[in-house]
């Protein structure tokens, strides 16, 4: 064979096996999908969806998997963290892309990587030596109420704080993406800075914005080891955010120990990480779609 | 095709999605020669000259049809060796893009891919390419610096160099001196006057005295049409179009 | 004036906001170094653990570490080999808007946001099937498959950012698309390259939910592919549920190298991408 056709050969082949390598990345994600709907069919088999799903009687032993208490667990905690993260991540948001100069963004631009660098497992840690003595100590007090401090609220607040990097950033770039043309028009009809961003920016990039915080939802929906450290890990649906809970997460990180000895015990984890495979990737879809019909590229 | 035809263009159309970039382009282009494309931009001038060496290949939604002979072999059959036909043609585009690596092996990047092995022969040929275009005496001593350290006028004729170092029979420069400052677009120009004993040269520019200087040929193009082509001296001198006669006096630009 | 009191509220709760991010970044960093580096020794980072560590007794967590370190250098290097490929791909053979390359983009997307304890779960039921038990070849694969996305989703970004031109100026030397992947664009990309393998190796290093069912746990630093390896995080884990103020003391200087390491794998990162190779055209 002559070199040229060796090159070709090369070319071809390469070009070949490149676009496997990357078709095999599609293939990845269906393959988590079977993967996980195959572990989890035995007892989507056995048992009823309202067996699982609307009941909050979880007997391993008995062979009852009633999901409802890490359902509403989870839910709970990732509505308290979104509902601190939200005005939060958004006022920084708009402070950092609209207000602050440049040595300012210089400073918070390594710090909130270095928020969304910390591993989870050491936020865990920091929840339980400074937020759950906090809640316990001071915040259930305030209201009247016991608390250990390891539960819904300590949670939220953990899982608040990790989620804020992945916010202000996907928000700097959806604001990014509001031409300066439309900020210049509007403060050359007399508008004053806040005006604008109120009526203008905000306007435009609203859909956008909400999608960040879908993004910080999904983040927190799925987030295990620090939530399992602080949360309390109790299977009872939480009646206030002093509670402890137990979330999706949490539970099947806590029995992996078990789940191998007990039957259909993997088989009830595996469908609890289908869940948040599912919820997960909806929320992702979702944000993507509205990042899709903005134009906007953002990937994180 | 006559004698000392070395690109024949035959009824060649370009659309990129709905755009008809190119419409009916049917020239002959002649060896040993300089020929400029002229025309003002966005006339279809580099869409020209990127067909010539199939680099539309690379963009979306791109169709053409017609076809394009170089040698007499048409580069738009399916079955053209795309890389050879390539290696046939030299290419220096609007700035210089070095490639990330030494002076040394930007020119030697080309002999080494088709197949120059021995150290002592890729030595002899990066230098008498780089004297080719007369910057070896500027970097003989620092062949192994980056090519990024040079100025962007010795890029461009290092980029000259790497092109002549796979030995073409054809240069396409694309407003090669756009990005330059006057002395170094000096340069390049009196490096073309030289190759073109032995080089087909196709130049697109919109600088109509660079073409003055320059040209034997002249293609004029407006709005992806070809309005006129000739010798340059009658080209310039009497042209036979309205629309050629306003460019060349500056009315349309 | 209304205008103008509403534009000060406005900004103080802005600054007020940001302040408060800083705070937290400050007040992590802070708390970790404060209860952590008390506890830290240098029995801790260079002593395996002796018998009853988790009770309290002698000895230090190096098997937590190198096996930390063991599990995300294999899984980078293992990730690497198919992320290169694909970032290179993606930007090299197919064309910049092309449905394929758009779809790849897509799942890589989603599967970035997939929580890594599901990528914990499928690692397992993965082993399972494959026949392998809890080991330091488990949690490469699992951690390699989770920071996947993470590395080829930066690297194509970076490899996006080299001029069009430097691979057409390739193209038209007659050079074929997989030398000029190979020969020029990676070179091109090196540094950036570098530097996303980096922040994966980062993320795979802190993550505990992926390797919590597939790496396993052992006292001893592992010596083989199918032995199981300990990792920092779930040595933190551990330790902090010990009912032992001295064991949990540990956990936190244990946080405290984990943090240490992360930072210093991200802050190369930054090092790497900004102080470019030297062939790099700019």
């Amino acid at each position: 064979m002559d070199r040229d056709s060796i090159r070709k050969g090369l070319d071809r082949w390469g070009r070949c096996g490149m676009v496997i390598a990357a078709v095999l990345c599609i293939l990845l994600l269906l393959l988590m999908v079977l993967g996980l709907l195959w572990k989890s069919w035995p007892i989507l088999e056995s048992h009823s969806l309202a067996g699982l799903f609307l009941s909050s009687v979880w007997k391993p032993h008995g062979g009852q998997f009633g999901f409802l208490a890490f359902i509403v667990g989870s839910l709970c905690i990732t509505g308290v963290a979104v509902l601190l993260a939200m005005p939060v991540s958004l006022l920084t948001t708009i402070y950092l892309s609209e207000y602050a100069g440049r040595r300012i963004r210089a400073v918070m631009s390594p710090l909130i990587d270095l928020l969304a660098g910390i591993p989870s497992v050491v936020y865990g840690v920091w929840g339980v030596l400074v937020v759950v003595p906090l809640v316990k100590d001071f915040l259930a007090p305030l209201f009247g109420r016991f608390s250990s401090g390891y539960c819904v609220l300590s949670a939220g607040v953990v899982l608040a704080i990790m989620i804020l990097p992945i916010i202000i950033h996907v928000g700097t770039d959806v604001l990014k993406s509001v031409p300066q043309g439309l900020r210049e028009a509007s403060l050359s009809l007399g508008a004053n800075r806040w005006e604008t961003v109120k009526h203008v920016v905000l306007r435009r990039a609203a859909p956008g914005l909400l999608a960040a915080n879908v993004l910080g939802v999904s983040r927190a929906f799925g987030e295990t080891m620090a939530v399992l450290m602080v949360a309390g890990n109790v299977a009872v649906i939480p009646k206030s955010a002093f509670d402890p809970a137990y979330p999706l997460p949490a539970l099947i990180a806590n029995n992996y120990g078990e789940m191998m000895s007990i039957p259909q015990y993997d088989s009830a984890l595996m469908l609890a990480a289908l869940m948040l495979f599912v919820v997960v990737l909806g929320f992702n879809l979702l944000s993507r779609w509205v990042f899709a019909r903005m134009e906007l590229h953002i990937s994180g | 095709m006559t004698a000392n035809t070395h690109i024949e263009v035959k009824d060649l159309n370009v659309h990129y999605g709905a755009v008809h970039a190119l419409k009916n382009i049917h020239v002959s282009i002649p060896n040993c020669q300089i020929t400029a494309v002229i025309g003002p931009s966005g006339c279809g001038k580099s869409t020209l000259l990127r067909s010539f060496n199939r680099m539309l290949d690379t963009m979306d939604d791109v169709r053409v049809t017609g076809g394009v002979l170089v040698d007499g072999e048409n580069i738009f059959a399916t079955n053209a060796d795309v890389p050879r036909l390539r290696r046939k043609m030299g290419l220096l585009s609007q700035r210089p893009f070095p490639l990330p690596m030494s002076i040394y092996d930007n020119v030697a990047y080309g002999p080494r891919i088709h197949g120059i092995g021995r150290r002592s022969d890729l030595d002899r040929t990066v230098e008498k390419y780089l004297r080719m275009a007369n910057m070896w005496d500027e970097v003989r001593d620092r062949l192994h610096e980056p090519a990024a350290r040079l100025s962007i006028g010795q890029q461009q004729r290092l980029c000259l160099a790497r092109g002549l170092a796979v030995e073409p029979e054809i240069i396409l420069a694309d407003e090669p001196t756009s990005a330059l400052d006057p002395i170094s677009s000096r340069h390049i120009e009196h490096q073309f006057r030289e190759l073109k004993a032995d080089y087909t040269l196709v130049i697109v520019t919109h600088i109509l005295r660079q073409a003055r200087r320059l040209a034997d040929y002249v293609l004029f193009m407006y709005l992806g049409e070809l309005i006129e082509h000739g010798p340059a001296a009658e080209l310039f001198e009497n042209p036979r179009e309205d629309l050629t006669k306003d460019y060349i006096k500056g009315t349309i630009s | 004036m209304r205008k103008k009191i509403e534009e000060i509220a406005a900004k103080i709760l802005m600054i007020g906001a940001t302040v408060v991010v800083a705070g937290m970044v400050v007040l992590i960093l802070g708390t970790v170094l404060w209860r952590g580096l008390p506890a830290l020794s240098w029995e801790m980072i260079s002593q395996t653990p002796s018998g009853g560590y988790y009770l309290g007794k002698g000895g230090g967590i190096l098997n937590a570490i190198v096996g930390s370190l063991l599990v995300a250098g294999g899984a980078t290097l293992l990730s690497l080999s198919l992320a290169l490929p694909v970032a290179l791909c993606l930007n090299v053979y197919f064309k910049t808007r092309s449905r394929l390359a758009g779809c790849v983009r897509a799942s890589l997307d989603v599967l970035w946001g997939v929580p890594s304890i599901v990528y914990g779960a499928f690692g397992f039921a993965l082993m399972l099937w494959l026949g392998l038990r809890a080991s330091l070849l488990g949690g490469i694969i699992t951690v390699a498959l989770m920071i996947l996305p993470i590395m080829i989703r930066a690297m194509d970004e970076v490899i996006h950012m080299v001029p069009r031109e430097m691979l057409e100026a390739s193209d038209a030397l007659g050079a074929t698309r997989w030398e000029g992947a190979w020969k020029v664009i990676l070179r091109q990309a090196l540094p950036g390259l570098a530097s996303a393998a980096l922040i994966a190796f980062g993320r795979g290093v802190g993550d505990a939910a992926s390797v919590l069912f597939t790496a396993g746990f052992s006292d001893r630093i592992p010596m083989s592919l199918a032995e199981p390896a300990a990792t920092l995080p779930l040595a933190i884990f551990f330790q902090l549920g010990t009912p032992f103020p001295e064991v949990q003391q540990r956990g936190y200087a244990a946080a405290l190298i984990l943090t240490a390491i992360v930072l210093a794998a991200s802050a190369l990162a930054r090092l790497v991408s900004h102080r470019a190779g030297r062939y790099v055209i700019r």
